[in-house]
């Protein structure tokens, strides 16, 4: 007993440095964000400390409701592609050979190794007119001439996706990797053709990993400012794009920081809803 | 019962890469019977097994049921019912969603499957458990859930792989008999793949007897205990005593003294086989023919059985047992005969 109460106050001291540093640079940070939020902006110059309603008033009547929306839209979406993508692809990626398995393994999660900016760019350069791959369909006689697809919101949700997927493949590893065979295997022996299997055993006990990537990938998107703003229109900008630009290059802090902690608290919101939803959907099963 | 399950297997062969798991194998195997594949583990046994299944695709050879050629057919296109060593119940249902997963991908009526459900919990006595999780139930339970699962259509040929091998012992000893009991019920023709003798001969009709991808024995567990054909065969099935001699005219000298053997001697190095139950001890003379002199090396009495080690001079020991109330009285270091009669002599190898 005394031994198990010495364990965790040891284990108090050493979650102290942790929770030390969050709560310095995490939450301290935060506290100031949500005061600045309700502090006065002074036209072309910066603001002082208040208390008014203004950044938020702004918020809720202007544009910005449906900017949220369509971030939320688009982030959703990114997050169902990205899963539809990678979850197929993880499952085949455990049942093949050792050699080819490593590979491609490896292969996707360099793809871990470039920042969203080379990605970015990399795209606008693929999807441009100049260089892109339309002047190889040119070239091969697919296409008459050169044609740039950005910006475009199919851009934006290609670059999303390309960011997203190594992350969806790591999530659903490990749990794909477990799934043991002989499961497959009896669905088969069942009656069940290998398109069957997949959908009646391999997904539904996947189902909660699936979840996870989903969400992880729904979260990282709402975050994303710099593949909207590189591959897409102000049409297709989401809400962070807007924050960095009230932020950075309109010097209006207040309105930026109400817009950040909205979307902050919006995506807790969603995580949590998608969570019920999930945890309520298993319980009748 | 209509005989329907008749299985044949013609030259069934398999490769992984280089290695040869299956060499060759031909086997009639009867319908409404159980099977059992025995042999060590890596002697193909498996392998073979899920051949049958559809779920290996063999290198040569063919698989027949009731005289169709179901070699090309997928595992789903089968017809079968199949206990997997780890039980593969899907974790994500409910024990009545495990055992009705067949019925509901062939599209039966919800009604008709709730009512066959039923039927199943009962047949392997775990009634009104149809709620449960697949976590929430023990392993003899989890065991009966597969076995329900893999009944539920009724197919013509259930398979068995290890099914009883991660429960402890006394509980595998108890569903070996429940087990048997089932498929006699339904005469169902049966496979099961085992690596323990003791279970093959509680519940087989047939044993097949394997080692390295080849079928040793083909009988039934009476013979193939009894009569063993191959020094593998004799040592893998039960505990044996084999004893090398030099065959001459129908008899076998085994350490200059002459044995009358039961089967045919053919060659100059005969092997005989000697269940220790069936020699015997005698502290008497020495007979003229078919008995041994040595020394007791070791006693063993375990109560429901005694074992004697005697060192005849053979190299190893040579095992005799028996009841312990018709135990000889010998000690340890006193001199002694073994008898080995002639129906005890089994030769193996010669």
């Amino acid at each position: 007993m005394t031994e198990r109460r010495r364990a965790t106050r040891g284990a108090y001291a050493v979650l102290a440095f942790p929770v030390g540093m969050l709560a310095v640079f995490f939450l301290v940070p935060f506290g100031i964000m949500v005061a600045t939020s309700f502090y006065h902006r002074i036209e072309g110059a910066f603001y002082e400390p208040a208390f008014e309603l203004a950044n938020w008033q702004r918020f809720f009547s202007g544009v910005y409701m449906e900017r949220t929306l369509f971030s939320i839209g688009i982030s959703l979406f990114a997050g169902a592609v990205s899963i539809a993508l990678a979850f197929p692809f993880t499952y085949f990626l455990t049942r093949m050979r050792r050699r080819p398995h490593v590979v491609l393994l490896v292969l996707v999660m360099s793809a871990l190794a470039l920042s969203e900016v080379i990605v970015g760019f990399s795209w606008t350069v693929l999807l441009g007119r100049s260089a892109g791959i339309s002047n190889v369909l040119v070239w091969l006689g697919v296409m008459n001439e050169s044609a740039a697809y950005q910006p475009s919101f199919f851009a934006v949700l290609l670059g999303l996706c390309y960011i997203a997927f190594p992350y969806c493949v790591l999530t659903l590893y490990p749990q794909l990797t477990r799934l043991d065979p002989e499961v497959t295997e009896a669905a088969q022996t069942l009656g069940a053709s290998p398109w069957r299997t997949f959908w009646t055993v391999v997904v539904p006990i996947c189902r909660p990993i699936i979840m996870a990537g989903f969400l992880l990938v729904f979260v990282f998107t709402l975050g994303s400012y710099l593949i909207p703003a590189f591959l897409g229109r102000p049409e297709h900008w989401t809400l962070s794009v807007f924050i960095s630009d009230q932020a950075t290059f309109n010097a209006n802090v207040p309105f930026a920081a109400a817009m950040a902690l909205f979307l902050t608290f919006l995506s807790l919101g969603v995580v949590a809803l998608v969570m019920w939803i999930e945890a309520r959907t298993r319980r009748i099963a | 019962m209509q005989a329907r399950g008749g299985l044949r297997l013609q030259g069934l062969i398999k490769r992984f890469g280089d290695v040869t798991a299956v060499a060759g194998v031909d086997l009639e195997l009867p319908p409404g019977k159980l099977i059992s594949f025995l042999g060590p583990s890596g002697c193909g046994k498996t392998t073979l097994l899920r051949m049958i299944a559809g779920l290996e695709q063999p290198t040569d050879g063919r698989v027949l049921l009731d005289g169709e050629d179901i070699t090309e057919q997928a595992p789903h296109t089968r017809d079968i019912g199949m206990v997997f060593q780890t039980l593969a119940l899907f974790p994500h249902l409910s024990v009545a969603g495990n055992i009705g997963y067949g019925m509901r991908i062939r599209g039966v009526r919800g009604e008709d499957i709730r009512r066959r459900v039923e039927e199943l919990l009962e047949l392997v006595s775990m009634e009104g458990l149809g709620d449960r999780r697949i976590s929430q139930l023990s392993g003899g339970q989890r065991q009966r859930v597969a076995t329900a699962r893999a009944l539920a259509l009724e197919p013509r040929l259930f398979l068995l792989d290890e099914p009883l091998s991660a429960l402890d012992a006394n509980l595998r000893e108890q569903l070996q008999v429940e087990l048997r009991l089932l498929q006699q019920k339904l005469g169902i023709t049966t496979i099961m793949v085992t690596h323990d003798q003791r279970e093959s001969m509680t519940m087989s009709d047939l044993v097949v007897v394997m080692t390295a991808g080849s079928v040793e024995q083909v009988g039934e567990p009476l013979e193939v205990y009894r009569r063993p054909a191959t020094p593998f065969v004799a040592s893998f099935i039960g505990r044996t005593n084999l004893l090398r001699g030099e065959g001459r005219d129908g008899s076998v000298t085994i350490a200059r003294r002459p044995f009358d053997v039961d089967g045919a001697v053919t060659a100059a190095e005969v092997t005989v086989s000697v269940r220790p139950e069936e020699a015997h001890l005698s502290t008497g003379e020495l007979p003229e023919r078919n008995a041994l002199r040595g020394t007791v090396v070791f006693v063993r009495d375990l109560g429901e059985l005694f074992e004697c080690y005697v060192d005849c001079g053979l190299g190893e020991p040579v095992v005799v047992a028996g009841s312990p109330r018709e135990r000889v009285p010998v000690d340890q270091g006193a001199p002694v005969v073994v008898l080995f009669p002639r129906e005890a002599c089994v030769v193996v190898r010669g």
